[in-house]
């Protein structure tokens, strides 16, 4: 099955192990991916905090170029990414306004053919029955699935089945193995951008969010977002700092824990890049 | 009802006129409040916020844009997932960031935060994508937070998250075309 | 030549400070047809009233036209006194020169030849009047209440001891329907099922009152006065008259565990069961989805225990058609369940229950006997939060109205808990508190001040469960919308009442209207509130908005007058507005067709197939023709039909193209 695939800043920064992990998982998928040339940054939180125009305008561009390359179906693995392009495609096909203002100003036009998918759209495709019934290991692990804010809300831009307790992330890992427990904390936020700029109020979100996946008994905590990721895992010292706990709980990207039950090493899957250790992961996963 | 221009010129009026959000719909029920996760760090809560909206005077429109709140909204959409009266907060939110920025109204508090939001796109102009390095670099520069974080850096560029060069330019300078004065809804 | 008299009226200044009423009398002395015209102070009074009467028997007028207000204000005033000066009441209308001019306008010129023209048309029309009679029905005394709620019983019970009969229908296998759910009633703390089961027993015992349980009703044909109703009494599995009631049966059904609908899914009942204890009848049904012998063709345990030997297996439903004069509708409403809640839970902690539940939990007859106990393990709830507006008034979920019965039924949960669990907190979350009724108020005060119940105004945005508590997260408005968690052993939605979910079908099979709610509507939200649309078809209770338990029982009584005053008459006299499809000599009979388009745009069902015969008994054609205790006058099918056959008495064609012609010849 082949996709476009529209990284953002983050999956080749802070954040590239899981794309590391994505492509690493590809081939064994039978995926391919058709990256959206020249790329440029969908302007994440910061430019609709300051300009509504403008943040339609750098996802346009995007979803422009993505035209140009005729890919059908755009998966965008960033949670921040995705919600961006997702609202500027309903903006661009919806709010006749915009659209004009933005052809006028930057000539930029999108007819709105690419579709626009969650990493979890892809691998519910992919991971089937069959799929899962050859997978070389099984990850058979008590996880609690973490979708964060923007995989799930807003809704119309989601269209997402049970908002306040989705379950599309369950399904997945539960074909390769693990075992997802019921939790109170799955789409609730973890601080996101104000990871620089209000680190206590992080520590404090995120603390809540831990607490509440040890007490369940998870073992890992699988998240599709690299916001989220790095606010629970490279963030882990703030938060312990904050609730003064300390938790072992390693943070997984869900394209991780596909690649455990493939067969792939924690090497391939860039697990080294964690703050967080997944030595309890990998040695019992092996 | 939106015959007097004295009601088009307070920010219930624009945010109705120009986007369609009435927040005359708010009947006060908080819970926005109730579930906003920053919400025990904010100085007026957002119903206080839609309720001081929907006084529309000039005294309580300028305290709005002078809160602390409108920075510290994470835009999870918590609240307008849960709205009774279906009011898209975060969008009401933007509107008033951008509103304050354009007068200049932003909270001595919030300043760090607006400096981040300056540096992400300053970076993003300069180099189409976001290069981490330097939009901390300019960050620090603007706030003075240089100690923060300085702990991280090397563990981060050890683990390879950290880039020393920038991205290929992708030049996508022609869209920053915004300005402070004129900031569109 | 018609001899037609025309009456100005100033209604003091009403009119006449705008319209010149002098000028529109003479000017309409002119008109052709016009015998007599002459203007007036108050034409309603008594005076000018009998102007009209002695112009008529003076000048021997053929039609009257009274230049006035609206003829929602005096149309049967001044038909009454032609009718007592001999002429038929239907050759007088009124011309609206109030309401649709002097109101409306400054005074002017225009003004006043606004009125002429007014009255001109008016004119136009009475010149084509015909004499019409008002129409004759007899009435079937006898009426039909669906469903056997409160509401439905003080219906029946007010109708049959006026003397007429009833007959009863409720869908459940006793009567009783939510009210026999409650716990105790507000505001006067006194237990539900004490002072609603002997009203039970009365409807069981009233030598008037024909009591069908297990039944529904299927269809209803007919008009006022006339309607056959056809109920489907579904299979008891019982026979009644053996069965003593005694229960054994009940006790040897090896299913156990079917989630009580009485107790809200929160205790048990086997498959064949009597819902309570002080069910109406107290004899048992089998549930046959849930039956084993039903299933597997194996068990009849029932069977070999029962004494009496009254179960049988192969009973049939039975269909019968009844013959009734009126309807009342008292089908009541139903709760929102917990799981339609995403940021409670979806329904999937078992410690947050809905209003409902919470009654089974404190009732003496429910599942924990009136002990306060929550559902997940039994414990006694120390913490328990109630929550109001759970659905209601919230437009994104599609609810905009207030349910109306919470307030205070969430004041007594609390009130009762803490009666109940004396060093165990209550909080309610609350919008508002509406409580309006007679001795409401003071009730939630006494909650407040008395029983300490800690109200907070603001609304939950989320609960969900962390270690065994239930947590709630809300804010408290009051104090500068401050978050508030509280960690509960127990939740209590306040859902919203919604309409039951058969209602839309119910109202399809009487046709009445419903809203978009699928609440029955009334006639009048003001004026006519128990009547529906449909002549004869009354509402009373919640199946019309959800009401307490005070209101259901004023409404069903005020339904009740309604019917008997209906009953007081042998025959009914209805306006002759009704449609009518022509009739004409042989061979053509009528202009009709036969296309039937009007039979499929009559919102009342009136369109009956009519076939034309000779004399020999040959079949000639068949035509529609309109049952005048149906038609309502609405005239759609007027405008449906191809061939131009049908006519509205009163309102032909002719005469409103005679109207509408008048207005544009100069």
């Amino acid at each position: 099955m082949k996709f476009g695939l529209y990284p953002g800043c983050s999956l080749e920064a802070s954040s590239r192990e899981y794309l590391e992990s994505l492509r690493a998982i590809a081939p064994k998928l039978g995926l391919e991916f058709e990256e959206v040339k020249n790329w440029n940054c969908c302007g994440a939180s910061s430019a609709h905090a300051i300009d509504h125009l403008f943040s339609v305008a750098l996802p346009a561009t995007i979803l422009a170029q993505a035209e140009q390359q005729q890919l059908k179906d755009l998966v965008v693995p960033c949670a921040a990414c995705y919600s961006r392009l997702a609202i500027a495609k309903i903006e661009l096909t919806e709010n006749a306004k915009v659209r004009n203002e933005l052809q006028a100003k930057y000539h930029l036009s999108y007819t709105g053919t690419t579709n626009i998918l969650t990493i979890l759209d892809v691998l519910e495709r992919v991971i089937t029955p069959e799929v899962s019934k050859q997978l070389p290991k099984r990850f058979t692990k008590n996880v609690v699935c973490y979708y964060g804010c923007l995989l799930v809300r807003p809704q119309r831009i989601t269209n997402v089945q049970r908002v306040e307790d989705p379950q599309q992330m369950e399904e997945i890992v539960k074909t390769i193995g693990a075992h997802p427990l019921p939790w109170g904390m799955k789409t609730e936020c973890c601080g996101a951008s104000f990871s620089i700029t209000r680190t206590e109020l992080v520590g404090k979100l995120c603390g809540r969010v831990l607490d509440d996946a040890v007490c369940r008994g998870a073992e890992a905590i699988i998240v599709a977002c690299p916001m989220c990721h790095s606010n629970l895992d490279m963030r882990r010292s703030v938060i312990e700092h904050v609730t003064g706990k300390k938790y072992t709980i390693p943070v997984l990207f869900i394209t991780q824990v596909i690649g455990f039950a493939l067969g792939l090493t924690p090497a391939q899957l860039g697990m080294t890049r964690h703050f967080v250790s997944t030595e309890s992961i990998v040695s019992t996963s092996v | 009802m939106l015959q007097d221009q004295k009601y088009r010129s307070t920010l219930s009026g624009t945010l109705y006129s120009k986007l369609g959000i009435h927040v005359e719909r708010c009947y006060q029920c908080g819970k926005c409040s109730a579930g906003c996760p920053a919400a025990s760090a904010m100085d007026l809560k957002p119903s206080i916020i839609l309720r001081m909206l929907q006084v529309e005077n000039e005294r309580y429109d300028r305290e709005v844009l002078q809160s602390y709140t409108i920075w510290l909204c994470l835009s999870c959409h918590t609240c307008s997932t849960r709205c009774p009266m279906e009011i898209d907060i975060p969008r009401v939110m933007d509107v008033l960031r951008s509103e304050s920025l354009r007068q200049n109204l932003i909270h001595p508090r919030a300043k760090d935060i607006v400096a981040f939001h300056v540096s992400f796109l300053n970076t993003i102009k300069r180099f189409g994508r976001l290069w981490e390095v330097g939009m901390i670099v300019e960050y620090k520069i603007r706030t003075r937070h240089f100690f923060q974080d300085v702990l991280l850096a090397p563990v981060l560029f050890l683990k390879g998250k950290l880039t020393v060069v920038p991205h290929k330019c992708v030049s996508i300078k022609q869209l920053f075309t915004w300005k402070k004065q004129e900031s569109s809804l | 030549m018609a001899r037609i008299g025309v009456f100005v009226c100033h209604c003091g200044e009403n009119i006449a400070a705008t319209v010149d009423c002098e000028k529109v009398a003479k000017a309409c002395a002119q008109l052709p047809g016009v015998a007599y015209s002459i203007d007036y102070k108050y034409m309603c009074s008594d005076p000018g009233q009998n102007l009209i009467r002695e112009a008529i028997k003076e000048k021997n007028l053929t039609g009257v036209v009274v230049a006035a207000c609206s003829p929602r204000m005096h149309e049967p005033t001044f038909r009454r006194a032609c009718a007592e000066a001999g002429l038929n009441p239907y050759l007088c209308e009124m011309a609206n020169i109030r309401e649709h001019c002097s109101w409306v306008h400054p005074k002017s010129e225009e003004t006043t030849l606004k009125a002429i023209d007014i009255v001109k048309t008016i004119i136009a029309k009475v010149r084509k009047n015909q004499p019409l009679y008002p129409i004759k029905v007899p009435v079937t005394k006898t009426a039909l209440v669906i469903g056997g709620g409160i509401a439905g019983i003080q219906a029946a019970l007010d109708i049959a001891n006026a003397g007429h009969r009833v007959i009863l229908v409720e869908k459940e296998p006793s009567i009783g329907g939510h009210m026999a759910q409650l716990s105790e009633t507000f505001p006067t703390l006194d237990c539900s099922q004490c002072i609603l089961t002997p009203r039970m027993v009365e409807v069981a015992q009233h030598p008037s009152i024909t009591l069908y349980t297990y039944a529904e009703v299927e269809s209803l044909t007919g008009f006022i006065g006339n309607f056959v109703a056809r109920i489907r009494k579904k299979a008891k599995s019982i026979d009644e008259k053996l069965c003593t009631g005694c229960g054994e049966c009940v006790n040897a059904c090896p299913i156990k565990k079917i989630p009580s609908e009485f107790n809200m899914g929160l205790g048990t009942r086997p498959a064949i069961y009597i819902p309570f204890p002080q069910a109406v009848p107290n004899k048992p049904v089998i549930d046959r989805s849930r039956c084993t012998y039903f299933r597997t063709g194996k068990c009849r345990f029932c069977e070999s225990k029962c004494p009496t030997k009254a179960i049988r297996f192969d009973q049939n439903d039975e269909v019968i058609n009844v013959q009734v004069g009126a309807v009342v509708v008292a089908t009541g409403f139903t709760v929102l369940e917990s799981t339609f809640f995403p940021e409670y839970g979806y329904g999937q902690y078992k410690d947050v229950v809905t209003g409902l539940q919470f009654e089974r939990i404190l009732s003496a007859s429910g599942p924990t006997l009136g002990e306060v106990r929550r559902p997940s393990d039994g414990a006694i709830p120390k913490k328990v939060v109630f929550i109001t507006c759970a659905g209601s008034r919230d437009p994104a979920k599609g609810i905009e109205y207030c349910s109306k019965i919470c307030c205070m039924y969430t004041a007594k949960h609390a009130m009762l808990y803490k009666h109940k669990v004396h060093d165990g907190q209550a909080y309610v979350f609350y919008m508002d508190i509406r409580a309006t009724g007679k001795g409401y108020d003071e009730f939630v005060r006494r909650a407040i001040e008395e029983d300490h119940v800690k109200y907070i105004r603001g609304r939950v945005s989320r609960v969900y469960e962390r270690n065994g508590k239930i947590v709630v997260c809300g804010a408290d408005t009051l104090l500068g919308a401050e978050p508030v968690e509280i960690e509960a052993d127990m939740v209590v939605l306040a859902t919203a009442g919604v309409a039951n979910p058969g209602a839309e079908e119910l109202a399809q099979a009487l046709h009445i209207s419903y809203d978009r709610h699928r609440f029955f509507t009334e006639a009048h939200p003001k004026l006519r509130p128990v009547e529906t649309n449909t002549a004869g078809i009354f509402l009373a209770g919640a199946c019309q908005s959800p009401k307490d338990i005070p209101e259901s029982v004023g409404q069903a009584s005020a339904t009740a007058s309604k019917v008997v005053a209906l009953f007081s008459r042998d025959e009914l006299t209805r306006e002759p507005i009704v449609a009518v499809v022509n009739r004409c000599a042989p061979p053509l009979y009528s202009t009709c067709v036969g296309c039937f388009m009007c039979q499929t745009a009559c919102p009342y069902s009136a369109i009956e197939r009519e076939e034309l015969r000779t004399r020999d008994g040959t079949l000639v054609k068949t035509v529609a023709r309109v049952n005048p205790g149906l038609c309502q006058g609405c005239g759609t099918c007027v405008a449906f039909c191809r061939s131009k056959s049908i006519d509205l008495q009163g309102y032909s064609n002719e005469q409103m193209y005679a109207e509408v012609v008048e207005l544009f010849a100069e």
